[in-house]
């Protein structure tokens, strides 16, 4: 795998606590994590269910805030930001895949595609190009005018990474890509993945398929909100 | 950026039509009730004043005081009498005047007995002459009372069809009024005041004596010189009677009405009613309003999680609040257009169904540009007034929760 010689940080927790109040209990749903990530990686976050992985994830990917500690995207802080700011934030610098794939029902996998760059304020014509080129490049070329509805669930997937690379984002944050998908589904995707990371993307997966971690360069193991290996 | 978000709002709404129809029909209720009634009561004006103003300018109506609405001579207050008549018709600017009486009386006929209204018709021909040509009184029937006529009425044209009586009222029968036996000379034509279209009508001196009324009159009729002396000869006439009765000016027991006053008041009422119907119209919209309401809440219950991958893909609440706004925004203005389509086809259809009924061209529909165009832009408003919570709402979603569903 082709790394790059000086590793740029785009990533860092530091010593990232999140809590939750349920009633009376406290939640640690992250007690105390740290993480470098560096341009280009591809990491596995895995961990039972109830580990912290998906508390994880949406505290790298903006979606939510530490109770403390610090989270650099880019050597930004961004715990000081406002909710507008975190939107624009993620909708340039990082790429959702979701388990339940997420595509917008009631949009084409050309518009759903295109979305992302509407939230960018980009022209409409640069857009209808991009959204094309990034689904012709993973062979949706024949379908852009599908609605998800009228897609398998290996095409819905895909056409949602399409979506994740539309502003060209640096990270690519991928919440149980492969949960909703056979092995060979599931394994087509990871390989996705894994071209994007050699083309510079830095790549975070939270799985809990040990097949499918095996892709990543390196595996964090979550127990009950603390890493337990490197 | 306009135009995306509305082509998101649009689709959505598309995707789950029936419900977007159903939510809009409160407005269409709404906006089609306001724009009937608001172009119907308009022409309603249009027709009445017109009327009012091309037939009747240089006439003048004395009545007593606070009998206007009641039957006259209910009202227990000072009469106009004979004395007054004869006062009247001395002051200068009067062309003609007419005593006319308009009671209830008993009317029996087929062994039926009936209460219906009788108005006087002057006895002098040259005045029931004018009379009938003024107020376009044409026979259906038979013909009309001429000097020399001994105990004959005429009838209203609801006797054409009307069998109160058990079986119709025909030319040449006899009918009794109170108790007096009459002959129906004639059966009208419609007559534009609906009261004529009920009424039995018989000569003045005739009417006087069958009801034995001595020298009370309940109304006086009179014509000016010309329209341009209307209101100053009202003005006259009410000095010269409140100096008769020994009156302060304000203290009348008596009307003068003038035809403008008469379109005053006619005015009036016709507003007062167009406020009650728009207010009426006005509850139908508010409903409306809150269906809006209530589809928008449930829709952003439904796609919480929609609302969540749009913020993860870097929508900020600004932007989600657009696309919500819009979407309740777009309710509200296809619901007015649809409304007022339908409004305008409403009016239309009673209008020509009243000129049928009527038998003439009264009442055209006033639709204004600004009518039509207000009212959409009101709907519009509507739904984003009523859309604005439930969008905020949206809008303040937290990334995280709202992914969970």
């Amino acid at each position: 795998m082709a790394k790059k010689s000086k590793p740029r940080e785009v990533i860092k927790l530091k010593d990232v606590f999140r809590y939750y109040h349920l009633g009376d209990e406290t939640v640690k749903a992250i007690d105390g994590v740290d993480i470098t990530i560096n341009q280009g990686d591809f990491v596995a976050i895995v961990g039972p269910s109830g580990s912290g992985k998906s508390t994880a994830m949406n505290l790298v990917g903006a979606l939510d805030l530490a109770t403390k500690g610090s989270i650099y995207l880019d050597k930004v802080n961004i715990e000081r930001m406002d909710e507008s700011e975190l939107a624009q934030v993620r909708g340039k610098k990082i790429g959702f895949v979701f388990q339940t794939f997420n595509l917008i029902p009631t949009m084409t996998a050309l518009e759903n595609v295109m979305l992302p760059m509407v939230f960018q304020r980009i022209p409409l014509q640069e857009r209808r190009e991009r959204a094309n080129e990034l689904l012709t490049k993973i062979g949706l070329g024949e379908r852009l005018d599908h609605l998800p509805s009228e897609l398998s669930g290996g095409e819905r997937q895909r056409v949602a990474v399409a979506r994740a690379l539309a502003n060209n984002p640096e990270v690519i944050l991928a919440d149980e890509p492969t949960g909703n998908l056979d092995s060979k589904r599931g394994k087509e995707i990871a390989e996705m993945f894994v071209k994007l990371s050699e083309e510079g993307k830095t790549v975070i997966l939270v799985t809990h398929d040990p097949e499918i971690a095996k892709y990543a360069d390196k595996i964090y193991r979550l127990k009950d909100g603390k890493i337990v290996n490197k | 950026m306009f135009k995306d978000f509305f082509d998101i709002s649009f689709n959505n709404l598309r995707r789950r039509k029936l419900r977007s129809w159903l939510t809009m029909l409160g407005i269409f209720i709404g906006i089609a009730a306001v724009v009937s009634l608001i172009s119907l009561g308009q022409g309603l004006q249009t027709a009445i004043t017109g009327q009012f103003s091309s037939i009747s300018t240089d006439k003048l109506v004395i009545q007593n005081a606070g009998s206007g609405l009641g039957p006259p001579g209910s009202t227990v207050v000072e009469k106009l009498t004979d004395h007054d008549f004869e006062l009247i018709n001395k002051i200068p600017g009067v062309k003609t005047a007419s005593p006319i009486l308009l009671r209830t009386v008993k009317i029996e006929f087929n062994n039926k007995l009936l209460f219906y209204m009788m108005r006087s018709i002057p006895d002098d021909p040259k005045k029931y002459e004018n009379y009938y040509v003024t107020q376009n009184i044409k026979p259906q029937e038979g013909r009309l009372l001429k000097s020399g006529d001994s105990r004959k009425v005429l009838l209203g044209n609801n006797f054409v069809t009307n069998e109160d009586f058990g079986k119709l009222i025909r030319v040449g029968k006899k009918i009794k009024i109170e108790n007096i036996e009459f002959e129906v000379i004639g059966i009208l034509e419609p007559s534009s005041e609906f009261l004529l279209n009920n009424a039995f009508q018989i000569f003045y001196d005739e009417m006087k004596e069958v009801l034995e009324i001595g020298d009370e009159i309940d109304l006086i009729g009179l014509q000016v010189d010309s329209p341009t002396i209307a209101e100053e000869t009202a003005e006259k006439i009410k000095k010269e009677m409140r100096k008769d009765r020994d009156l302060k000016e304000g203290k009348e027991d008596f009307s003068v009405q003038t035809p403008l006053q008469v379109i005053q008041s006619v005015n009036t009422i016709l507003t007062a009613i167009n406020i009650v119907v728009i207010g009426i119209a006005m509850i139908s919209l508010i409903v409306g309003g809150i269906g809006i309401a209530n589809t928008m809440y449930t829709s952003v219950l439904e796609r919480k999680k929609e609302i969540g991958t749009m913020k993860a893909i870097g929508a900020t609440n600004l932007d989600i609040l657009s696309i919500f706004l819009l979407e309740a925004g777009l309710l509200g203005l296809v619901g007015g257009i649809v409304g007022a389509s339908i409004g305008a086809l409403i009016a239309y259809g009673i209008s020509s169904g009243a000129n049928i009924a009527l038998g003439a061209d009264l009442f055209v529909v006033d639709f204004s540009m600004s009518l039509i165009l207000g009212s959409i832009s009101f709907a519009f408003l509507i739904g984003i007034f009523s859309g604005a919570i439930p969008s905020y709402q949206a809008s303040k979603l937290k990334p995280v929760d709202a992914l969970r569903g």
